[in-house]
C-alpha cells in the first residue's frame, strides 16, 4: 500500500466512523484508484471537465476561416532548419479551441479575416489564402508594422496583432516551441546558484557573507537540527 | 425533508482545513481528543495523479495554463477564485472588496506565496509606536514560543539578520540568489534598500523522513506532490491522520451557522453537503472556526439565536468590523543587461530568494506603517500570454515593432528572461467603519445569506503606494532597467491594488482584553460563547506588513495548546 492509498483508506475510515458523508460519490473511488498514469490529466475538477469538453465541442470557423489561419500561422512562424512552423505545432488547433475558451476573440477574428479577404479581393482579384506567397507578403507588410503602417489600414493591424499573439503564444507552449526557445526547467534538479561562466560574462559576483547563508547542497538530505539560538548545526 | 442528525459527539468540531484548521487539527487530534473537520470543498492531495498540476507542460491544457476557470492558470492549485458559482457576495455602492476564496482541504495553502514571516514587537503594539489602530493584547514574547516550534514542525528557509523587528528564527538555509535577484541586490545597494535572504516555507533541506526535499521546478502555487513546501493538508491533517488522530473529515461540507443551546453555548454546527444538498448537523463540545477571516464571520453572524440575537460572539458588534487587506503596488522594467541570455535551468523555489523587509523610518513619511519588497523575474516556462507582442521593447533599442517570420524567433529569444519587476506589500491600518456584514437582501444557492463588503482605502495606504513606486523606480533604475509603464498618478490612488485583491484580509473577529471592542480574548476564544473559538486571520487586531499566515499557525498553536489545558481543567 503506498502512501497515497493509506490516506485515501485513512480518509474513508475517518468517514466510516463518523456520518456517511463524502465528496466521493459511490463508484468514483474505483475510477480514481484504478488511474496509475497522469497522461491525459491535468488536475481538473469533475466541473472543470465538463467545461473543457464543452469547449472542445464547439465548432466556430469555417473551413475557408481555418485554412486562412493555416497560412497566417506559417507565414508568422515558418519552418526554420531546426524547428517546425506552427502548423506544423499544431498552433491553428489551438487556436480554433481559444476562441471558443475565451469568446471575446471570435468577433475581431472572424471579422479580421473577412477584412483580409477583402483586401486580397480589392487587390488581387482572389482571396488571401489563395493568393501567391510573394503577393500575402506584400499584403502583410502593410499591417504587421504598427508603428510604419497606413491609417487607412488599422484595422488590419489590429487583427494581426491578435492573430500574432496568439500564434506565438500557441507556438511557444508546445513541445516543439520551448525546445526551439531553449527553456530549460520544469524538470527535477538541484539549484546551486548562477553558472560561473554567467557570472563572469554579468561581472556579478556572490557574497562570501551572502553565500554562508546559503544551503549546502551536499548536507540538503540531512535532517535539519538547530542549538538553542537557532543555528543550524547539521 | 427533515436535518439529518447523528448521536456522535465530537470533543471538538473544525469549520476549515486551512492554515488555521490544519494546525487545530494536529495539536487537538494529537492530544487525544475525537476531531470533526468540516471543509466546504472536496478532498485534495497534490500527489494525487488526477488532482496534480505540478510539473505539467503547457500544452497539457487545452489553454495552455491560461486563467480562464482559474484565476491565476489553469495550474494554480486554487479551486476556487475571486467569483464562485452559486455563492455570491456583494458591495456597498461605491466601495470595493475582492474576496478570493479557495474550498478545498488545505484551502488557500495549497497555492500561497509561501512567504513566511513572524510579526516583530512592534507589529504587536504599533499604537503604542504611532498612535493609529489598537495594540494587540499579547505582544512578541507571548508568540515567539510558538514560531519556533512552527518553525521546526513545517520548515522555513532564512537567515539570521538580527533586524529590530523582523524577528530571526530556526531556519533551513536559503537557496542562492538567481541572475537577476544579483541584480536586484546591486542596484537596491547602491540607493540604500537593505536585501536579505528570502523567508519561505519551502525544504531546502530535509526536515523529517516524511516530506521531500526541495527539486527547484518553481511550481510551489501548484502545491507540491513531494510535500516539500507547506499546506495545511499535507504537512498538518495528513501527518495527524498517519499518527493515528481520531479525525472524521467532512467534505464538500458548507457550514451554515454554529449551533447553541439554551445558556448560549454552542453544541455542534449545522452544514450543507454539497452533494445531495441536504442539511446536517454535528454535535460537538467545542467549536473552531478556521473557515477564513470573512468566511467565519459569515458563520458567526449568521448563528442568530435568543441568547445571540445579533450573531453568535457579536454582542460588540465588532465582528465584520476592522477588516483589513495589506496594500500592493507593482512595477516592472525592462533589463538591456539581460538581453540573449545563456539559458539554464533557473527555476529555484516557487517564489523569491532574497528579502526586502521595511527598512525606514515613518518620522520622515506622509504615511504611516510600512512595506516588503517582494521582486520577480528570470527565465520562466511559457504558458499562455508567452510571446504576446513579442518585440515591443525594440522601442528602446530603436528596433522594429510588430512583423512575421524569422525574425520574431529572434526577437523571442533576445528577450527572454530580460524582464523583472518588483511587488509592494504594506500595512493598511484596521478601520472600525472597513467591513463585512450579511447582506439583508442576498442568499448563495444553499440559502445561506451572503456577506456585503464596505471598504475604501485612506491617503495613509495611497501614499504609502506612491512611495512604493518612488522605490521600484530607484532600485529598476540603479540596477539600469528601462521601467516599464508610466507612473500611475492620484487618479488610480497611486496604484494601489483594489482591497482584497492581495489576499490578506484579516480582522473581522479581532482579540482583545474588552468585550466591549473586541470579538475573541487573546486566546481566540468568544467572549460571548467560552467553547467557540476562531484560529484564522480574523483575530487579528492589526496585519503588519507581513504575510499573515506564520502569525496564524503559530496562534492557532497557542489556541489549541489553551483548549486541551482548559479541557484538563475542566473549564469548558
Amino acid at each position: 500500500m503506498d502512501r497515497r492509498e493509506t490516506i485515501k483508506s485513512m480518509l474513508i475510515g475517518g468517514i466510516a466512523g463518523g456520518l456517511m458523508i463524502t465528496g466521493c460519490q459511490p463508484g468514483k473511488e474505483d475510477e480514481t484508484t484504478s488511474t496509475e498514469t497522469t497522461s491525459g490529466h491535468y488536475g481538473r475538477t469533475d466541473k472543470e471537465k465538463e467545461h473543457d469538453a464543452k469547449v472542445m465541442s464547439e465548432t466556430f470557423f469555417s473551413e475557408h476561416e481555418l485554412a486562412t489561419i493555416a497560412v497566417l500561422c506559417d507565414l508568422i512562424l515558418p519552418a526554420t532548419s531546426t524547428a517546425g512552423s506552427a502548423t506544423e505545432a499544431g498552433v491553428p488547433e489551438f487556436i480554433a479551441f481559444i476562441v471558443n475558451d475565451m469568446t471575446s476573440n471570435q468577433l475581431p477574428l472572424r471579422g479580421g479575416l473577412m477584412w483580409l479577404d477583402h483586401r486580397a479581393l480589392s487587390l488581387h482579384n482572389s482571396s488571401f489564402a489563395e493568393c501567391p506567397s510573394s503577393k500575402q507578403k506584400q499584403m502583410l507588410d502593410e499591417i504587421a508594422y504598427p508603428e510604419e503602417a497606413d491609417p487607412g489600414v488599422e484595422q488590419g493591424v489590429k487583427f494581426f496583432t491578435r492573430m500574432r499573439n496568439l500564434v506565438l503564444t500557441g507556438y511557444y507552449t508546445t513541445r516543439m516551441g520551448i525546445d526551439d526557445l531553449g527553456y530549460k526547467g520544469n524538470t527535477p534538479h538541484v539549484w546551486d546558484g548562477v553558472p560561473e561562466s554567467v557570472l563572469a560574462k554579468h561581472g556579478l559576483k556572490y557574497d562570501a557573507a551572502w553565500l554562508a547563508k546559503c544551503v549546502d547542497q551536499d548536507k540538503r538530505t540531512v535532517i535539519a537540527e538547530w542549538d538553542a539560538e537557532g543555528n543550524l548545526i547539521t | 425533508m427533515e436535518i439529518k442528525k447523528s448521536s456522535k459527539v465530537y470533543d471538538v468540531i473544525i469549520v476549515g482545513s486551512g492554515a488555521g484548521g490544519g494546525m487545530a487539527t494536529k495539536v487537538l487530534s494529537e492530544a487525544g481528543l475525537n476531531v470533526a473537520v468540516v471543509e466546504a470543498g472536496p478532498f485534495f492531495d497534490p500527489a494525487a495523479p488526477e488532482q496534480q498540476t505540478q510539473m505539467k507542460w503547457p500544452w497539457e491544457s487545452p489553454r495552455r495554463g491560461a486563467g480562464t476557470t482559474r484565476p491565476f492558470g489553469d495550474f494554480d492549485s486554487a479551486y476556487g477564485g475571486w467569483e464562485i458559482e452559486g455563492q455570491p457576495y456583494t458591495r456597498v455602492p461605491g466601495t470595493r472588496f475582492e474576496w478570493f476564496r479557495s474550498q478545498m482541504l488545505g484551502g488557500r495553502t495549497n497555492h500561497w506565496g509561501r512567504i513566511s514571516l513572524r510579526f516583530g514587537p512592534t507589529d504587536f503594539k504599533h499604537k503604542s509606536h504611532d498612535g493609529l489602530g489598537d495594540d494587540w493584547p499579547i505582544s512578541y514574547d507571548d508568540v515567539k514560543p510558538y514560531y519556533d516550534r512552527v518553525d521546526k514542525l513545517i520548515g522555513v528557509f532564512g537567515s539570521k539578520e538580527n533586524l529590530p523587528n523582523e524577528p530571526d528564527g530556526f531556519f533551513l538555509p536559503a537557496p542562492k540568489p538567481r541572475l537577476h535577484e544579483l541584480y536586484f541586490i546591486e542596484g537596491a545597494k547602491k540607493v540604500g534598500v537593505p536585501v536579505i535572504p528570502g523567508r519561505l516555507s519551502m525544504l531546502t533541506k530535509k526536515i523529517n523522513e516524511d516530506r521531500g526535499v526541495c527539486f527547484y521546478c518553481g511550481q510551489c502555487s501548484r502545491a507540491c506532490s513531494i510535500h516539500a513546501d507547506f499546506s495545511s493538508g499535507t504537512c498538518l491533517i495528513f501527518p495527524a491522520q498517519k499518527a493515528g488522530g481520531q479525525i472524521d473529515l467532512f467534505v464538500n461540507s458548507m457550514v451554515r451557522e454554529v449551533i447553541t443551546n439554551d445558556e448560549g453555548k454552542a453544541t455542534g454546527v449545522s452544514y450543507i453537503n454539497k452533494e445531495d444538498r441536504q442539511e446536517y448537523q454535528l454535535n460537538g463540545k467545542i467549536v473552531v472556526l478556521a473557515a477564513s477571516a470573512c468566511s467565519s464571520a459569515r458563520i458567526l453572524l449568521n448563528s442568530k439565536s435568543r441568547q445571540h440575537p445579533g450573531g453568535l460572539g457579536n454582542s460588540s458588534g465588532m465582528i465584520g468590523k476592522y477588516l483589513h487587506d495589506s496594500t500592493g503596488a507593482s512595477r516592472a522594467a525592462f533589463m538591456p543587461k539581460l538581453m540573449d541570455r545563456e539559458i539554464y535551468n533557473e527555476d529555484g523555489v516557487g517564489g523569491m530568494h532574497i528579502y526586502t523587509p521595511w527598512w525606514l523610518d515613518n518620522k520622515k513619511l506622509d504615511f504611516p506603517r510600512g512595506y516588503h519588497l517582494e521582486m520577480w523575474g528570470g527565465m520562466g516556462m511559457p504558458s499562455y500570454g508567452f510571446g504576446f507582442n513579442p518585440n515591443d521593447l525594440n522601442e528602446y533599442l530603436g528596433g522594429r515593432i510588430g512583423g512575421y517570420g524569422d525574425q520574431l524567433r529572434k526577437d523571442v529569444k533576445k528577450f527572454y528572461g530580460s524582464v523583472v519587476g518588483i511587488s509592494g506589500r504594506g500595512e493598511c491600518i484596521a478601520r472600525e467603519n472597513n467591513y463585512c456584514e450579511i447582506d439583508p437582501n442576498v442568499v448563495d444557492e444553499f440559502g445561506i445569506p451572503v456577506l456585503r463588503f464596505n471598504y475604501t482605502w485612506t491617503d495613509h495606504e495611497r501614499y504609502q503606494a506612491r512611495h512604493m513606486h518612488n522605490t521600484f523606480e530607484e532600485i529598476l533604475d540603479a540596477m539600469g532597467g528601462k521601467i516599464l509603464g508610466t507612473k500611475p498618478g492620484k487618479e488610480d490612488d497611486y496604484g494601489l491594488a483594489l482591497p482584497g485583491q492581495i489576499i490578506h484580509e484579516v480582522g473581522t473577529t479581532r482579540m482583545g482584553n474588552d468585550p466591549k471592542t473586541s470579538v475573541t480574548n487573546s486566546f481566540e476564544q468568544l467572549h460571548d460563547a467560552d467553547n467557540v473559538f476562531v484560529v484564522d486571520g480574523g483575530p487579528f487586531v492589526s496585519q503588519a506588513d507581513k504575510n499573515p499566515t506564520w502569525t496564524i499557525l503559530a496562534l492557532a498553536w497557542r489556541t489549541s495548546d489553551y483548549i486541551v489545558e482548559q479541557i484538563k481543567k475542566r473549564n469548558i
